[in-house]
């Protein structure tokens, strides 16, 4: 059977001691929330961190809040399960609890957290192997080696951008509370990530995402599809977030957020730009969802063809438009 | 030294901290009851309960487990009573091989637990972590509809 | 879905009687009951190989090789020897004879020692205090490989090799078997068709993905080896030990252990099952090894990838004057039962439609991959998927209807067919007529987008001749009545099917006790009688028939022995609900053990000659005492802009003879539906760059249970004249019409061919825009490559005499 190398857990008593922990162990060290991304990639020796100092109990992490408005706050070691039975969540954040109830399965769901789904590392088909597939093809940049095993002349690592919560909580204009070093910092969730598969996360050496804050809807609606294989399970091949704010049947204001088509959710600002002030009427989400799949760059690194990723993402943007579209206004003033 | 609670026994067992529970069950407490198909959370062959909740034993540390209650497929039946989702299993040949089932039979346990009267299509998602390779998974849906009949009726 | 029920589905025209002579009723046979084993299952206490611990157990595990075509140069293992932990590192160069499932294939060996031929294929062993410090060592092994030119397709091992052949016994090329035969005059029957059509197609291959992952465990002691596996065939298991660790056969016993999973993944003997046992050998302790995920990928002996061209000639009234038939199989790296599967790929065409001529071409080639071998309906899916969708666009040719095309040509009871084949029960058209009827598919809705449709089948009730030459029976049963009790001795392992339950159902009826009386000791070469194994649906029918005759024979040893402490005759002495004539059970037997001394039985089942008929390269594959046939129709949502494709329901109707226990029937129908569904959409073992591109539960991908549509099944009994009870197989038949349907529906659907499964969601989309730019709608293999067949073996035509069964 598959299992761990060896490491030290340590169990930190407060958040500030996680940190210290973090800050004292340095690069060998990492922080584990479910586990449920961390541990089979230590299964697989992907990652082979020597100090895990867990978070899971942390009381800082684990809160949940709706407000009379609608805004949330969701503590980052909450797992995906509680979050799905948060019924004032489900009210207001229809898109979060959407993408969160898409996420993987039923019992991963129970351990996995929203802090851990939002970091959840990059994957690539040559990446998310066994040692002795990796030994067979060789390491890559994300593992060590020399080359990308993808695009052997790239300077860089292309894994994708796998979360289904990240896309949403991008869309929604979501914030993520950082504690660190130097104590708490609020960061968009738009700027946690960066375009590069083997340095996705803009978070520094030992900083830990402790709180997630959806603003309040105030009129938007939000909507997530995710394109996948299967009925559950399946990572996404691409997900389409979008946030959308209606009048009368005129755009006011709108975001659509890709996941899955790079190394980090894709906020595609300038497409949907044309849209406010228009109706939203089908010839106009197709006009958006085409330019949607020209702009994605979906490579040969996940499950089935990339040319048929890039040509579903028109299909789950304009399905994620319709239901952005039909959705109840969320908020009641 | 580990101190955990597992069908309602208290167990104190040398684990280390890269053991997983999965391991603790089947090699330190002899409960091999819990299967595995993958290791790494792809299968549900090891599902186990956390406090009700199933979880994947491949992949739960032992810090997590220390002062819960893990439910395993052992401690279903009351005695030699059989738990009504096991009598429906086997009633309706719900287990061939019979590899999945320990997996399945809890998480149809926390299905039933939390809604005693589900759909079928609810019953499908419930277990849609759980793969079965021999049944065709029909016979297990009309399983748990069965066992949550059974369990209604008792209310 | 309908309302929640028990019984999903119907069991149609059960006929009383059948091979009893009894008064048409049955108490244990037919009942639906639960399985004999299943409360173990249930409460977690069965034992499977990797549940198995012995006191002082060390661990071993494999080094598999990183390179798909090597040469060895040369293997240091002194460092891993000498890390703690490690007691017993093990190179091929210990265990130098070759081995193989058939007399034909023993081509490997447990650890390659002078070449490698696929990426994981095993190169060395250790054996430590555990697992961890066992695969730590590995990774101290150092091998020196000399690289030499993976072949990685069908195209390429065709091709003179550059550096060196996969296997010296192939000689100067990869291929490993070629096959050519022709019934009757296939020319002349195309000369006087009125239409002629070539198709070619391509069926990915596949692994079983059991859900255990394989294990063994071996003990050394006293001269005796004994090894408990989880294999489908502890016979096997038990000539490749004996052979390859150099003991008789009476110092080697295999247990086959309860099973999780096999679906002809365990009938191979494996390397890991002799590893061990040498290990044990060498340092007198337990030893076990139990494969990760990844490694039962490289073990594989899964489907094997076939591409196949098909040429027919009809008339204009649709009736077929001959057919050619070319299959292409990619082997892997070894041969396995590979030289039986090219066969299959031609033996069963006929077996459902009456070809007046028939030529079969077949080839099977090495190349650098992890082996295939024998799954679930061996060689048969990939040739009924082309057959059938031949006939739905020969329909079309015709503006026929696809099913009136098969009604015209479909095989008659009691027939011969042309390559020799015995068919006895045949209920081909009351499968075809239940399971029209029941999904309505001649009115069905015709829309853009939904779509329906229909295929048929038919598979054997066990492989009318044993894996390797020789005249003995393929089941052998012995039966132990006294005070203690019945006790139940036979070779065949339960491997989730439920033959456990068959054996102690038949026990029970034929001795007028319950299923409970009936004690099992099965799977363990030391213990039973041989069989063969479980594989090619044969537990039932062989295994069966041997339990029946042996419980006759204790059946008339009770009942005069119950007649003479009685003073009645034999013959009045009922055997029923646990009384024999007068007596009780436990009477009779304490009657019987004081006449006759200690009771036993015995019964032994081998396919009678009559079977097969022609003679020819090949022959011995296809023969089988019964077949069993199914039909099958889908219905599905395909869509067009997206290519992904929802089967809203199947509807399958079996023809199995009788259904011993309608609880096993539902499972093995259900479980071939999945299976087939699987094959069609989503399962394929495949490469790139000589390296698996899935080897995980979650990359592989495989219906999970909300993806599963609902099944509604239809069980046609009609008993066999020599089934046991009259039952035939259930195992493998209902996946094969399955895997044609869903494509046929899809074509329904949308109007395109995707003539290549599995049928993601892209390969729609490019047959869509072929049909928008004006080409062929149709994706899948352009042609068939040229490959260097032999001349025709010509067979005659067996006489019309013959077929009178
Ligand atoms: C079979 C399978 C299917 C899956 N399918 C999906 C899917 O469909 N969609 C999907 O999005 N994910 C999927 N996942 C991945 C994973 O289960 C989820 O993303 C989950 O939400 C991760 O949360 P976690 O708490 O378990 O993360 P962990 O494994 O604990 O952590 C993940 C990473 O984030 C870091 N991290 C965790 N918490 C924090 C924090 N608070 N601050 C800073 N860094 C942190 C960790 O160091 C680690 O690198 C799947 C996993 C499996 C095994
Ligand atoms: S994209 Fe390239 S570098 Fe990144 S994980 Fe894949 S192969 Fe490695
Ligand atoms: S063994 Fe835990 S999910 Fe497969
Ligand atoms: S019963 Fe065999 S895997 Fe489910």
């Amino acid at each position: 059977m598959l299992r761990l190398p060896r490491f030290s857990y340590l169990r930190p008593a407060s958040l500030a001691e996680a940190v210290a922990m973090l800050a004292d162990h340095g690069a060998q060290s990492s922080v584990i929330a479910g586990g449920t991304d961390l541990l089979p990639k230590m299964k697989r020796r992907q990652v082979q961190p020597a100090v895990l100092v867990g978070i899971a109990h942390l009381e800082a992490l684990s809160h949940l809040e709706t407000t009379a408005s609608g805004a949330a706050e969701i503590g980052a070691s909450r797992t995906l399960t509680s979050v799905l039975k948060d019924a004032g969540l489900a009210h207001h954040q229809p898109g979060y609890a959407q993408a969160a109830g898409l996420v993987s399965t039923p019992a991963l769901r129970n351990t996995g957290t929203v802090g851990g789904n939002l970091c959840v590392d990059t994957r690539c088909n040559y990446y998310d192997m066994t040692e002795d597939w990796r030994t067979a093809s060789g390491s890559c940049l994300k593992t060590g080696g020399e080359l990308c095993r993808l695009a052997s002349s790239s300077p860089r690592c292309w894994a994708i951008s796998s979360s289904d919560t990240a896309p949403i909580a991008v869309a929604l204009g979501a914030t993520a509370v950082v504690a660190g070093p130097e104590g708490e910092r609020d960061v968009p969730v738009a700027s946690l990530y960066r375009d590069d598969g083997n340095a996705h996360l803009a978070l520094g050496r030992g900083e830990i995402l402790t709180r997630l804050r959806l603003p309040a809807p105030d009129g938007w609606r939000s909507s997530y599809v995710k394109l996948r294989r299967r009925s559950s399970m399946d990572f996404p091949l691409a997900g389409a977030a979008v946030a959308l704010k209606i009048d009368r049947g005129v755009v006011e204001g709108c975001r659509l957020v890709l996941g899955a088509v790079a190394s980090q959710p894709v906020e595609l600002s300038d497409l949907v730009h044309g849209l406010v002030g228009q109706r939203l009427d089908e010839e106009a989400i197709e006009e958006v969802a085409s330019g949607a799949s020209r702009l994605a760059k979906p490579l040969d690194n996940a499950d089935l063809s990339y040319v048929w990723r890039k040509r579903m993402v028109k299909e789950i943007v304009a399905r994620a438009f319709r239901q952005a579209a039909m959705s109840e206004v969320a908020a009641v003033v | 030294m580990l101190r955990l609670r597992v069908n309602g026994e208290t167990h104190e067992t040398l684990a280390e901290s890269s053991e997983t529970l999965l391991e603790i069950l089947r090699e330190r407490l002899g409960l091999t009851g819990t299967k595995h198909g993958c290791e790494v959370g792809e299968c549900g062959a090891c599902t186990v309960l956390l406090d009700g909740a199933p979880v994947l034993a491949c992949l739960v540390l032992p810090d997590q487990i220390e002062g819960a209650e893990v439910t395993t497929v052992e401690g279903l039946a009351d005695g030699s009573a059989l738990h009504p989702l096991q009598e429906a299993f086997v009633a309706l040949g719900a287990s061939q091989c019979g590899y999945c089932t320990a997996g399945m039979l809890l998480s149809a346990k926390a299905l039933l637990d939390e809604q005693p009267d589900p759909t079928r299509d609810e019953i499908r998602a419930a277990l849609a972590g759980n793969v079965c390779r021999c049944t065709g998974y029909a016979s297990i849906v009309d399983a748990v509809a069965q066992a949550a009949r059974t369990l209604q009726g008792a209310r | 879905m309908s309302a929640p029920r028990e019984w999903a589905g119907r069991r149609l025209g059960a006929v009383p009687g059948g091979a009893d002579d009894g008064d048409g009723t049955f108490r244990v046979v037919g009942k639906a009951m639960p399985r004999v084993d299943a409360v173990a299952k249930v409460t977690g206490t069965t034992v499977y190989a990797d549940d198995l611990s012995f006191p002082g157990t060390l661990h071993c595990v494999l080094l598999r090789s990183p390179r798909p075509h090597a040469r060895i140069r040369s293997i240091d293992v002194q460092e891993a020897a000498g890390l703690p932990g490690v007691v017993a590192v093990l190179t091929g160069a210990a265990m130098p004879t070759r081995f193989g499932v058939s007399p034909s294939s023993e081509e490997e060996q447990a650890l390659a020692a002078d070449k490698v031929r696929y990426v994981g294929e095993p190169v060395a062993a250790v054996a430590a205090r555990d697992e961890a410090t066992a695969r730590e060592a590995c990774k101290m092994i150092h091998v020196d490989y000399e690289l030499l030119e993976p072949v990685t397709s069908i195209d390429r091992a065709l091709e003179v090799p550059m550096d060196e052949p996969i296997h010296a016994s192939s000689r100067d090329s990869n291929i490993h078997r070629l096959a050519a035969v022709e019934f009757g005059d296939v020319e002349e029957g195309f000369a006087a068709s009125d239409h002629v059509r070539e198709d070619v197609f391509f069926y990915e291959g596949s692994n079983h993905l059991a859900m255990e992952e394989h294990s063994a465990t071996a003990i050394f002691s006293d001269g005796q080896l004994t090894v408990w596996s989880s294999t489908q065939s502890p016979h096997s298991v038990h000539r490749a030990l004996s052979s390859v660790v150099g003991l008789p056969m009476g110092h080697v016993r295999v247990v086959a252990t309860p099973h999780g999973g096999g679906f002809g993944g365990k009938v191979d003997p494996c390397a890991h099952e002799i590893v061990v046992a040498k290990l044990a050998m060498i340092t007198g302790r337990p030893v076990k090894c139990t494969l990760t995920r990844e490694e039962v990928f490289y073990n594989h002996r899964g489907r094997h990838p076939v591409l196949m061209w098909v040429r027919t000639g009809v008339t204009r009234d649709g009736r077929i004057r001959a057919m050619h038939f070319r299959t292409a199989l990619d082997g892997g790296a070894h041969g396995s039962l590979g030289a039986a599967t090219t066969y299959y790929t031609g033996a069963l065409q006929p077996a459902t439609y009456d070809l007046p001529a028939y030529r079969f071409e077949g080839c099977r080639v090495f190349t650098n991959k992890a082996p295939c071998g024998p799954k679930r309906g061996h060689g048969t899916p990939q040739p009924r998927f082309a057959l059938e969708l031949h006939l739905d666009k020969l329909a079309e040719d015709l503006g026929m209807d696809p099913v009136e095309l098969r009604r015209r040509n479909y095989v008659r009871p009691n027939s011969r067919t042309v390559n020799g084949l015995r068919i006895t029960s045949c209920a081909i058209e009351k499968v075809t007529d239940e399971v029209l009827a029941a999904s309505g598919y001649s009115r069905r809705e015709r829309r853009e987008g939904h779509g329906q449709g229909f295929a048929v089948s038919a598979y054997l009730c066990g492989a009318g001749t044993p894996m390797y030459l020789n005249r003995m029976p393929h089941s052998e049963v012995a039966l132990k009545v006294d005070r203690g009790g019945v006790t139940v001795f036979c070779g065949a392992t339960d491997i989730g099917q439920g033959s456990d339950s068959v054996l102690a159902t038949l026990v029970a009826e034929e001795l007028g006790l319950e299923r409970s009386d009936v004690r099992l000791v099965t799977g363990d070469t030391g213990l039973t009688p041989v069989d063969l194994g479980s594989y090619s649906s044969r537990v039932t029918f062989m295994a069966g028939n041997a339990a029946i005759e042996a419980a006759r024979k204790m059946r008339t040893t009770l009942a005069a022995a119950a007649a003479e402490h009685s003073g009645g005759r034999p013959a009045e002495m009922t055997v029923a609900g646990g009384r024999i004539g007068p007596l009780s059970f436990e009477e009779a037997v304490a009657a019987a053990e004081e006449l006759y001394g200690t009771l036993g039985s015995v019964g032994s089942y081998a396919p009678p000659p009559g079977i097969s008929t022609s003679k020819y390269r090949g022959s011995a594959v296809g023969p089988s005492p019964a077949f069993s046939f199914s039909a099958a129709v889908v219905d599905l949502d395909a869509d067009r802009v997206s290519g992904e494709v929802r089967v809203n329901k199947v509807w399958i109707a079996h023809d199995i003879g009788r259904a011993l226990n309608p609880v096993l029937v539902r499972g093995q129908v259900e479980g071939g539906v999945y299976m087939g569904l699987g094959e069609a959409l989503m399962e394929a073992q495949a490469y790139r760059n000589g390296l698996l591109h899935h080897p995980s539960v979650l990359e592989y991908k495989t219906p999970l249970s909300s993806d599963m549509p609902e099944i509604e099944y239809l069980i046609v009994e009609q008993p066999d004249p020599e089934g046991p009870y009259g039952a035939k197989e259930v195992g493998q038949g209902p996946l094969l019409p399955v895997v044609p349907a869903v494509v046929s529906a899809i074509h329904d659907a949308l109007g395109v061919w995707v003539d290549e499964v599995p049928v993601t969601p892209d390969k729609i989309l490019r047959a869509l825009d072929a049909r928008a730019r004006g080409n062929d709608p149709r994706t899948g293999p352009r042609a068939f490559p040229k490959i260097p067949y032999p001349p025709c073996e010509k067979v005659a035509i067996p006489d019309a005499a013959t077929a009178a069964v």
